[in-house]
C-alpha cells in the first residue's frame, strides 16, 4: 500500500502535462502514453502481417505458382503468424490494459511505470530484428509459426538465431507487462473495490497475466533448447543424438495452448463491457463469468497434446486430452449464454462497438464449434493440419480477438480522444469487415474437409474455386482495414465532442473522468459510483 | 440446415463468378472413405456437426430474437435481472451431458483405430524431403514415390491435368480386404502421411517409428498429401495408393521383382555420354532440381549452386561421395538407396556436363554399382 500513500501525498504534481517532442514518447512512464504506443505499434504490425497474408492469398488465388517461390511462401506464412500473434494481438491487449486498467480501478498509473516503459520499448527492436531476417541470406524463418524441430534446427536457415533472440525479447516484454498488470490490479484498486467488484476486463487480464508468467518462460526454454541444438552441439530434438523431435512439440504446446487463451481472455473482458453498455442492462452472471474465465485458464494447461493427436500418442493419452479439451466447451458456453442473457430483455442500440461485439459473439462461437469438432481425436485425424484448422483458428482470432480489439478501440476512443466517432464510417468499416472475414474464412472449412493441407503454396484443382473466393474475401477484409485507420485518425483530429460518459449505458470509473481523459487521472482515490458499490 | 443454406449461397456465388471453370467440383465435406474406420469417422463427424448446428440454432435464435424484439428503437425497456443460479446451473449441466453423449461414440471409434491385432502385410513408409519411400518388408522390395506432375504445369506453361499435384511416378500398391500395417518414420524432418479415403494420418518422425493400419474395401486409386510442413516442397509430395484385388497384388509383386532384376542388369552394359546426359536430366529434374534448381544455380543462402561449383567441376570421387552419402548437418540427402546405379551415374554425369560445367567425362553405371555393393546389406538404417 506504500505506493498508494505516496501518490496521495503529492497532489501538487497533478497538473503537469506531457513532455514536449520525441522525448515524451521515449521516456514516458505515463500509462496513457504507453498504452497509445502499444496500440499504434500493434496497428502497424497488423498492417505488416496483413500485407503478408494478402501475399499468401494472392499466390493461392489460382492453382500453379504465379507470384512467389515455395520457399518465400513458407517465409510469408511463418512471419504472418508470428507478427500477428506476438506483434498485433498481444501488444494490442497490453495497450488496452495500459489505458484502461488504471482508469477502471481508480489508480493513478500502473504500479511499475518505469518497467512499463521498458516493456514497450523492447518490442520495436525485437520486431525490427525479426523482420530484418527477410533480407538475410537464406531468407527469413520458413518453418511455420509453430517452428517444429528438426525443420527449425538442423534444417533451418541461418536467420533462425535472430528469430530465437527476437522471441526472447518478446517474452521478456510480455512477462514484464504481465507483472505490471498483476501488481496494479492487486495493489492499486480504489477503496471499496473488492475483487468481486473488479471490472471484468481487469479480471480477464489478471488471469491472462498469470498465464503469461506461467508460459512465456516455457517458450523461452524451448527456443533456448533450439539454440543449444543449433550452436552448442546438444541433441534435445535430434534423434540421432538421443533426443526426441516430439519433445519439442510437447514443450511448445505447453506454451502454445495457454497462449491461445492469452489471446482470447482479454477479448472476453472487452465484450463483457460493451454488451451491457449497449443493452443498457447489467452483465448477466458476473460471478460465473469470473469462475468460467479461471476454469478456462486452468484447463488450458491440461490440453496441449490435442495439437498433437497424430504424433503417435498411446490410446490413454489421446482419450485424456480429448476429454479435457471437450470440457473447455462448458465454461466457454457459460460465457456465451451469459452474453445472450445480458441482451435478453435489454434495451439495445447498435453503435459500431456493439456491432463488432455482436459479430464477435456469433463468429467466435462458430470458431468454438469447429474447435469442439477438432477436439474429437478420431475425427481430428482427418482435420489435423488441413484448412479446416486454418478456418477454425482464424475464426477465433480474427472475428474473435481482432474484432474484440476493434470493438474495444471504438468503445474507448471517445475517452481517449474526446471525440465521438463518425458512426457512418464506423458502420461501413464493420460491414465490409464482417462480409470480408466470412468470405475469406468460411470457405476454408470446405477446402479443409475436402482435403487441402495447410501451408502449401499450390494445390490440386478441386480446391481452386473456394480458394479464389477466399482470396477475394481476404482483399475485401484487408483493404477495409484502411477505413479503421482513417476512423482512428479522424477521431484523434476532431469530431463531435464526447461526454465524460460517452455512451448512454456505460458504467464504471473510466466514465467518471472527463473525455479526453486528463494526462493524470485519480491522483487521489475516487469514491466508487453507485452502480459499483 | 445452416450448412445447406451456406452451401447454396456458396455455390450460387461460385456459379456466377466461375461458370467458366472446368473443374468446378464444389466439394464441401469429408469423404466417407473406403474402410470401416473411415466410415465410422465420417459418421462421427456428421453427428458432432449436427449437434453443433442444433446448439447454434438455439443460441443464435435467442440472440437474434432479443436483438429484434428488445431494441431501444422499438421502445424496449431494460429489465433489471442479472443472475439466476438455477438457469446458470442448467446451462452448465446440459452442455456437460451433450459432451458425454459425444464422448461415447468418439471413444468407441478411437478404440477401434487402436486395434493391435496382427497385420497380414507390413509396409514401412519413410518420409524424405520431398518424396515417400515404401518398403514391403516381407518381400524385399522398396521404391521411392515422387511427384510426377510436370514442372511446366506448376509454372503455368502447360495446361493442368485432372490429377495435378496428386500424381506420382510409382503408386503404393496394396491388396484389398487385407489388414495392412504401416510403419512410419522419416529420414530428415517430420512429415505426415495422409490418405483421406483411409482416414489415416500419422506423423513420420525421424528416429521413431509410428504405427497405423487399414483394411481397404474397394479397389481403386486413393490420393492424399503430406500434411506436416516439411520445408520448401511440402506441397509437392503426394501419396497415391492403388488398391487391387489380392490376385492382382501377387502378380504386381512378381512383376516388380522382375523389373528390379532388369534394372540391375542395365547397370552392367556400357552407356554413352549422350544416353547418360539424357537420363541424367530426367533424374536431376525429379530428385535434385527442387533445391539446386533446374538451372543449377541453387538458392543463395539455402541451397548451393552446382553450376561452376567446386564439387561438380572438381574431383569426381568427391562428387560421387556427396551424392551417394549426402552431407550431414545439411539438407543434402544420401542418394545411394534412393536411386539405382544407372540413375546415380547418369545424374552425376549430367551435373558435370550441364549448364557450362563441360568436363566431357562420363561416370559409368558399372563404376557406381561397384561402389554400392559393400553397402547393400546395411542399406536400412
Amino acid at each position: 500500500m506504500s505506493m498508494l500513500d505516496t501518490t496521495l501525498e503529492s497532489p501538487v504534481h497533478e497538473h503537469h502535462g506531457p513532455a514536449k517532442g520525441l522525448g515524451r514518447w521515449l521516456f514516458t512512464t505515463n500509462h496513457k502514453d504507453i498504452g497509445s504506443l502499444y496500440l499504434w505499434f500493434s496497428l502497424l504490425m497488423f498492417f505488416i502481417g496483413g500485407c503478408m497474408a494478402l501475399m499468401i492469398r494472392a499466390e493461392l488465388f489460382q492453382p500453379g505458382l504465379q507470384l512467389v517461390e515455395p520457399g518465400f511462401f513458407n517465409q510469408m506464412t511463418t512471419m504472418h503468424g508470428l507478427i500477428m500473434v506476438f506483434g498485433a494481438v498481444m501488444p494490442a491487449f497490453v495497450g488496452l490494459a495500459n489505458w484502461m486498467v488504471p482508469m477502471m480501478i481508480g489508480a493513478p498509473d500502473m504500479a511499475l511505470p518505469r518497467m512499463n516503459n521498458w516493456s514497450f520499448w523492447i518490442l520495436p527492436f525485437a520486431f525490427a530484428m525479426m523482420i530484418s531476417t527477410l533480407f538475410m541470406d537464406g531468407g527469413a524463418p520458413n518453418f511455420g509459426w509453430t517452428f517444429y524441430a528438426p525443420l527449425s534446427t538442423t534444417y533451418a536457415p541461418p536467420s533462425v538465431t535472430y528469430f530465437i533472440f527476437a522471441i526472447h525479447m518478446m517474452g521478456i516484454s510480455s512477462i514484464m507487462g504481465a507483472i505490471n498488470i498483476i501488481a496494479t490490479i492487486l495493489n492499486l484498486r480504489a477503496p471499496g473495490m473488492t475483487m468481486m467488484k473488479l471490472p471484468l476486463f481487469c479480471w480477464t487480464w489478471l488471469i491472462t497475466a498469470f498465464l503469461l508468467i506461467a508460459v512465456m518462460p516455457v517458450l523461452a526454454g524451448v527456443v533456448t533448447m533450439m539454440l543449444m541444438d543449433i550452436h552448442f552441439g546438444t541433441s534435445f530434438f535430434n534423434a540421432a543424438g538421443g533426443g526426441d523431435p516430439v519433445l519439442f512439440q510437447h514443450v511448445f504446446w505447453f506454451f502454445g495452448h495457454p497462449e491461445v487463451y492469452i489471446m482470447i481472455l482479454p477479448a472476453f473482458g472487452i465484450i463483457s463491457h460493451i454488451i451491457p453498455t449497449f443493452a443498457r442492462k447489467r452483465l448477466f452472471g458476473y460471478a460465473s463469468m469470473v469462475y468460467a474465465t479461471a476454469s478456462i485458464a486452468i484447463l488450458s494447461f491440461l490440453v496441449w497434446a490435442h495439437h498433437m493427436f497424430t504424433v503417435g500418442i498411446p490410446l490413454a493419452g489421446e482419450l485424456f486430452f480429448m476429454f479435457a479439451t471437450m470440457l473447455i466447451a462448458v465454461p466457454t458456453g457459460v460465457k456465451v449464454f451469459n452474453w445472450v442473457a445480458t441482451m435478453f430483455r435489454g434495451s439495445m442500440t447498435f453503435e459500431t462497438p456493439m456491432l463488432f461485439a455482436l459479430a464477435f459473439v456469433v463468429l467466435f462461437t462458430i470458431g468454438g464449434f469447429s474447435g469442439l469438432m477438432l477436439a474429437i481425436a478420431p475425427v481430428d485425424f482427418q482435420y489435423h493440419d488441413t484448412y479446416f484448422v486454418v478456418a477454425h483458428f482464424h475464426y477465433v482470432l480474427v472475428p474473435g480477438a481482432v474484432f474484440a480489439i476493434m470493438a474495444g478501440a471504438y468503445y474507448w476512443l471517445p475517452k481517449w480522444t474526446g471525440h465521438m466517432l463518425d458512426e457512418r464510417m464506423g458502420r461501413l468499416h464493420f460491414w465490409l469487415s464482417f462480409i470480408g472475414v466470412n468470405i475469406t474464412f468460411f470457405p476454408m472449412h470446405f477446402i479443409g474437409l475436402a482435403g487441402m493441407p495447410r501451408r502449401i503454396p499450390d494445390y490440386a484443382l478441386q480446391f481452386a474455386d473456394f480458394n479464389m473466393v477466399a482470396s477475394i474475401g481476404a482483399f475485401i477484409f484487408g483493404l477495409s482495414q484502411l477505413i479503421f485507420l482513417w476512423n482512428v485518425i479522424a477521431c484523434v483530429r476532431g469530431g463531435e465532442k464526447a461526454e465524460a460518459r460517452s455512451w448512454e449505458g456505460a458504467e464504471g470509473l473510466e466514465w467518471e473522468v472527463p473525455s479526453p481523459a486528463p494526462y493524470h487521472t485519480f491522483a487521489t482515490p475516487p469514491k466508487l459510483p453507485e452502480a459499483l458499490r | 440446415m445452416v450448412r445447406t443454406i451456406i452451401t447454396t449461397i456458396g455455390s450460387g456465388l461460385g456459379l456466377t463468378l466461375f461458370s467458366a471453370s472446368a473443374h468446378a467440383e464444389w466439394t464441401v465435406n469429408l469423404t466417407p472413405g473406403v474402410t470401416d474406420v473411415s466410415r465410422s469417422v465420417f459418421d462421427l463427424h456428421m453427428t458432432i456437426f449436427w449437434i453443433c448446428v442444433a446448439i447454434a440454432l438455439v443460441v443464435f435464435g435467442v440472440m437474434f430474437w432479443s436483438i429484434f424484439h428488445h431494441r431501444k428503437s422499438r421502445g424496449a425497456q431494460a429489465h433489471n435481472f442479472h443472475e439466476n443460479t438455477l438457469v446458470e446451473v442448467i446451462w452448465t449441466v446440459i452442455p456437460l451431458l451433450i459432451l458425454v453423449a459425444m464422448a461415447v461414440p468418439a471413444t468407441a471409434t478411437l478404440v477401434k483405430m487402436y486395434d493391435p491385432s496382427e497385420a497380414e502385410l507390413d509396409v514401412q513408409i519413410t518420409g524424405y524431403q520431398w518424396k515417400w519411400r515404401y518398403d514391403y518388408l516381407d518381400h524385399d522390395l522398396n521404391f521411392f514415390s515422387n511427384l510426377s506432375t510436370p514442372r511446366e504445369q506448376i509454372s503455368n506453361e502447360a495446361d493442368k491435368q485432372e490429377h495435378y499435384l496428386l500424381e506420382v511416378d510409382r503408386h503404393l500398391v496394396l491388396p484389398v480386404d487385407t489388414k495392412v500395417r504401416f510403419l512410419l518414420t522419416s529420414n530428415d524432418v517430420i512429415h505426415s502421411w495422409w490418405v483421406p479415403a483411409l482416414a489415416v494420418k500419422k506423423d513420420a518422425i525421424p528416429g521413431f517409428i509410428n504405427e497405423a493400419w487399414t483394411i481397404i474395401d474397394e479397389p481403386g486409386i486413393y490420393r492424399g498429401q503430406c500434411a506436416e510442413l516439411c520445408g520448401q516442397d511440402h506441397g509437392f509430395m503426394p501419396v497415391v495408393i492403388e488398391a487391387v484385388s489380392q490376385d492382382d497384388f501377387e502378380q504386381w509383386l512378381a512383376d516388380a521383382q522382375a523389373e528390379k532384376q532388369s534394372a540391375a542388369a542395365a547397370a552392367e552394359r556400357t552407356w554413352t555420354l549422350d544416353e547418360l546426359m539424357q537420363q541424367g536430366e530426367q533424374v536431376y529434374l525429379r530428385a535434385c532440381a527442387a533445391c539446386h534448381q533446374p538451372t543449377g544455380t541453387g538458392i543463395p543462402g539455402a541451397f548451393p549452386a552446382l553450376k561452376g561449383s567446386p564439387v561438380a567441376t572438381g574431383e569426381v570421387a568427391a562428387h560421387i561421395d556427396i551424392v551417394l552419402n549426402g552431407k550431414s548437418g545439411t539438407a543434402m540427402q544420401a542418394f545411394r538407396d534412393q536411386l539405382s546405379a544407372t540413375e546415380l551415374a547418369a545424374v552425376i554425369t549430367y551435373e558435370r556436363n550441364a549448364w557450362g560445367n563441360s568436363l566431357g567425362e562420363a561416370v559409368s553405371p558399372a563404376q557406381i554399382a561397384r561402389l554400392l555393393e559393400p553397402a547393400t546389406g546395411e542399406a536400412e538404417q
